[in-house]
């Protein structure tokens, strides 16, 4: 057996951050080389974002910066520095699920789940532009995020669903 | 047949938990203290270790143990539930590129990374067999240079057809070899008006399933606690508590949420791994894997297979003859299982008059395979399908027309003294020709294809559940079986709600915790819904069967003259007390509860094998573009057979995603090995289907019959649509270029290729 005498982990300086994750101001001194995602799931306990691939290109680890989705698991923590993170934590009240996670849990476009925050952020980007998707936009806009369980088309469905009913101005 | 809460496409409640992100998975589980696991991995095929030198790795920052093979040789350090030949880590020598060597344990998980680049492993190489070809050749370099006792798996025994009292042979890269037989093929095949053979390629495949595998373990005075990604946590517990010499009561495998299965989280991983190192550091460990590095843990097995079939001027098969040879890589994993299913499932739901199958599985310097959705039967039935499919062509009838003239009908029996098939499999085969027929296009490069599987489904039937009646009358359910994606979690509510006639909104189902959940063998082979559905209807019983004693104690009458209400007993003048109430009154001082158990064995309704038949039967229409080779899939077309839906929406769920998976194998997705190691061990360049890959048409039907064993004649789904997928794509394929492919999957170079080949 092979042990040693546990150190502190060294390394270079921290970088100190600020950054409002849905809703909340949190300041913290980071790594460098911290990615968002870990800081999300490790440094706060927000769980919800999941990581698969770690190359970009599955989109289970989507979340918004400022609106805009991003793979967090390739987004330096430190460059979210001043910008406003939403999770998908923050997409309900707390009391009622957003349209898109009601629309979602209706149209059965979930089973096991992991790929499924990532969509959610992904679709709420695109429904929180000015224009109201049609499902070749749906589609295309969801084309990078990868989901093994469902086939797709019912998570097509709950976007198409919920779309609409974000047109009609049932919630923000 | 009156029923209220069953066959309803009830909301999933596990859903809503996950779509808040406060559902949790194993990857969101820590435990006190926990340090952080990553793992050495060997960088070349077969080589002898000649030295591991941590002294560097262990003197980084906040490394608290480098844990090798030596560290672990008090310990029963193989896992391995039908032959125990996996080292938890690479002993003597390494048997691929990509196995564990070392395991480094440190306080951050970066920590760990940084310190695995410093640890030193030294080797001498050794020749390497990278495909079975070279692992078959006479004097092949051994993977294995010795032999391992046999676990004695109960299921193994039963589904496989080896002869047991064979001599110890001499040492081969064979890991494990099945036949199966009747009549006399020879002479048949000489009697035929026609003999059809080929040879088809079945790709080496990645479940991806998108949590990759990871395990916290804390070993702990002589106890040992695992939560992990495991589909069959009671399989993981047995090997953990041989690992270390504990009775099964001290070793805990708990699996939460798993972030997909499909197979791929069958049997044992890096529990082992996780465990070992928290024996030796005293600490929880968590160590959870890259996608690269899962593809390195369990892939899928590969499969070259010769199939050749003679028959009559009508059609009518006279006989069959199959060679499977998989490539099963390093270490035997469920390999064995997954050949013995092959087997069983290659020759299809047909009537085989003379019948000839020999399998072998095959050990070679690659990543090991292990179970992958279908068992066996992707591999097999391509094979079978594509051979029926190129026989009809040459006969001049159509491929609906052979299956017709072949198919088994309900009762007949497929594997002599089994369970008869329990479908209308000629009826569903005209579902799905008929959905295909209707919209097809009349256009250049286009062609159709479908295929049938019958899978022996289930494995071995034992099954336990435990139903608890509280003081309000809400009801827990308990079972051992796996919430991966597929439902059941939602479906045993729907089975204990309209079995005591309570709400659906007052059920709990808590899964999978070895300490907690009463035994289940595994969560595989589509077995949730018949086996743990049984189990549970009985426990059900069982607790209405004690509340009814415990009423006639409140009633002062006889048991036997209680009644049966929906969530209420009444006695004979009629008074109703509902289950809290008889819970209340019965103990006194408003507390206490009611279990109901349930047993499942080999016995009655499940004492013929298997359990039941999980029916494949799909369609597809593709459309080629003739200067890129590139398919599209106009039309996707699926029947479950599944006796009776319990949750509509959740089988159709099942079945599309079992399509779709199967359409990744048909047209996108192969592993493929370059000299030691993978091309394309990631995502970016293994492609998974993606959404603008979507059929343009889906038809999702649903057969049901009431003809399986399960609750209210339901049978298993999720695999059966998988099966014959590639099959079905190999014929359209096929027949919209007007060349017959050997192999999947059918990349537009490898369909450009086939099209422009003379």
């Amino acid at each position: 057996m092979s042990e040693s005498a546990s150190e502190p982990v060294q390394g270079p300086p921290r970088v100190p951050v600020t950054v409002e994750v849905n809703g909340v101001s949190v300041d913290r001194q980071v790594e460098p080389r911290s990615l968002l995602a870990d800081f999300l799931r490790e440094d706060l306990g927000l769980t919800g974002t999941k990581v698969s691939c770690e190359l970009q290109v599955c989109g289970v680890c989507t979340v918004l910066v400022d609106g805009r989705p991003v793979s967090s698991c390739t987004f330096l923590t430190a460059d979210a520095d001043g910008a406003a993170v939403t999770t998908v934590e923050g997409l309900s009240d707390g009391q009622t699920l957003h349209p898109l996670q009601e629309s979602f849990v209706d149209h059965f476009a979930l089973q096991c789940g992991f790929c499924t925050p990532g969509f959610l952020m992904m679709s709420k980007a695109l429904l929180d532009g000015d224009d109201v998707p049609d499902r070749a936009a749906i589609v295309e806009h969801l084309e990078g995020n990868i989901c093994r369980c469902t086939g797709y088309q019912p998570i097509v469905e709950a976007v198409e669903h919920a779309a609409e009913r974000l047109r009609g101005g049932a919630h923000g | 047949m009156g029923e209220n809460v069953v066959g309803r496409s009830v909301r999933r409640p596990d859903l809503v938990e996950k779509v808040t992100g406060a559902a949790q998975y194993c990857v969101d589980v820590t435990m006190p203290g926990m340090a952080h696991a990553k793992v050495v991995r060997s960088d070349r095929a077969h080589a002898r270790i000649t030295g591991i030198d941590v002294a560097e790795a262990l003197a980084g920052p906040g490394v608290v143990a480098v844990v090798t093979a030596d560290d672990i040789a008090s310990l029963h350090a193989r896992f391995g539930h039908i032959i125990a030949d996996h080292w938890i880590l690479a002993t003597g020598k390494v048997r691929y590129y990509g196995e564990p060597v070392a395991v480094v344990v440190a306080e951050t998980v970066a920590a760990a990374a940084d310190a695995v680049e410093l640890v030193r492993v030294s080797y001498e190489d050794l020749p390497a067999v990278m495909d079975v070809d070279a692992a078959l050749a006479d004097g092949a370099p051994l993977v294995h240079e010795q032999s391992y006792e046999a676990t004695g798996d109960e299921s193994f025994k039963n589904l496989s057809h080896v002869d047991e009292e064979t001599a110890e042979p001499a040492l081969t890269n064979l890991a494990h070899e099945v036949t199966l037989g009747w009549g006399d093929v020879d002479a048949a095949f000489a009697e035929s008006a026609a003999v059809v053979e080929n040879t088809v390629h079945f790709p080496m495949l990645y479940a991806y399933a998108m949590e990759p595998y990871n395990a916290v373990a804390s070993y702990h005075e002589g106890a040992l606690s695992v939560v992990s990604t495991a589909q069959h946590p009671y399989m993981v517990r047995d090997d953990l508590a041989r690992v270390f010499g504990l009775p099964l009561a001290r070793v805990r495998v708990t699996s939460p949420y798993l972030g997909g299965g499909y197979g791929s989280k069958s049997y044992t991983k890096v529990e082992p791994l996780a465990s070992v190192a928290s024996w030796v550091t005293g600490r929880p460990v968590k160590l959870t894997l890259s996608v690269e590095e899962a593809i390195y843990t369990t892939r899928v097995d590969s499969a070259r297979i010769h199939v050749k079939s003679g028959f009559a001027a009508d059609g009518t098969i006279l006989a069959r003859d199959f060679d499977i040879v998989m490539d099963s890589g390093a270490y035997a994993d469920n390999s064995p299982l997954v050949m013995a299913k092959a087997v069983n499932r290659c020759f299809g739901p047909y009537r085989v008059p003379n019948l000839r199958v020999r399998g072998r599985s095959v050990y070679t310097n690659t990543a090991p395979a292990s179970s992958y959705r279908g068992f066996g039967a992707p591999q097999g039935n391509l094979a079978g399908e594509t051979n029926l499919d190129r026989a009809a062509e040459r006969l001049g009838i159509s491929g609906a027309d052979i299956r017709r003239r072949n198919l088994v009908r309900k009762g007949e029996e497929i594997l002599p003294g089994k369970r008869g098939i329990d479908a209308d499999i000629p009826a569903d085969l005209e579902m799905v020709v008929e959905s295909l027929e209707r919209d097809r296009k009349d256009v250049p490069y286009y062609g159709i294809g479908f295929g049938c599987s019958a899978s022996d489904a289930g494995a071995y039937p034992i099954s336990t559940a435990q139903v608890r009646i509280q003081i309000d009358g809400s009801v827990l359910v308990l079972s051992g079986s796996t919430e991966m994606g597929q439902g059941s979690r939602s479906l045993l509510a729907q089975v204990a709600a309209e079995e005591l006639g309570v709400d659906l909104s007052v059920v709990t189902v808590v899964q999978s915790d070895t300490s907690v959940t009463p035994y289940e063998r595994t969560t595989g082979a589509s077995r949730t819904t018949t086996l743990v559905g049984l189990a549970l209807q009985r426990a059900c019983a069982d607790a209405r069967a004690r509340l009814r004693d415990m009423a006639a104690e409140l009633f002062e009458c006889a048991p036997g003259e209680v009644r049966d209400l929906p969530g209420a007993v009444a006695g004979p003048d009629g008074r109703e007390l509902s289950f809290g109430a008889v819970v209340r009154q019965w103990f006194g001082g408003s507390a206490g509860e009611v279990t109901g158990v349930g047993l499942l064995r080999r016995d009655g309704a499940t004492q013929k094998m298997p359990p039941f038949w999980e029916v494949g039967m799909v369609g597809v229409a593709v459309e080629i573009d003739p200067e890129t080779g590139v398919v599209a899939v106009d039309q996707l077309v699926t029947v479950a057979d599944v006796g009776f839906a319990i949750n509509p929406r959740a089988v159709e769920g099942q079945d599309l995603g079992a399509a779709t998976q199967g359409l990744g194998g048909a047209l996108y997705e192969e592993l493929v090995y370059d000299g030691a190691q993978l091309a394309n061990a990631n995502v970016v360049d293994y492609r998974v289907p993606r959404m603008k890959d979507l059929p343009r048409k889906i038809d999702l039907m649903i057969a049901e019959r009431r003809d399986g064993v399960g609750p209210y004649g339901a049978k298993g789904a999720g695999e059966g649509t998988l099966n014959p997928i590639g099959g079905a794509v190999a014929a359209a394929v096929a027949r919209a270029v007007g060349r017959w492919p050997d192999r999947l999957p059918l990349t537009p170079e490898r369909v450009w290729r086939l099209m422009s080949s003379d």
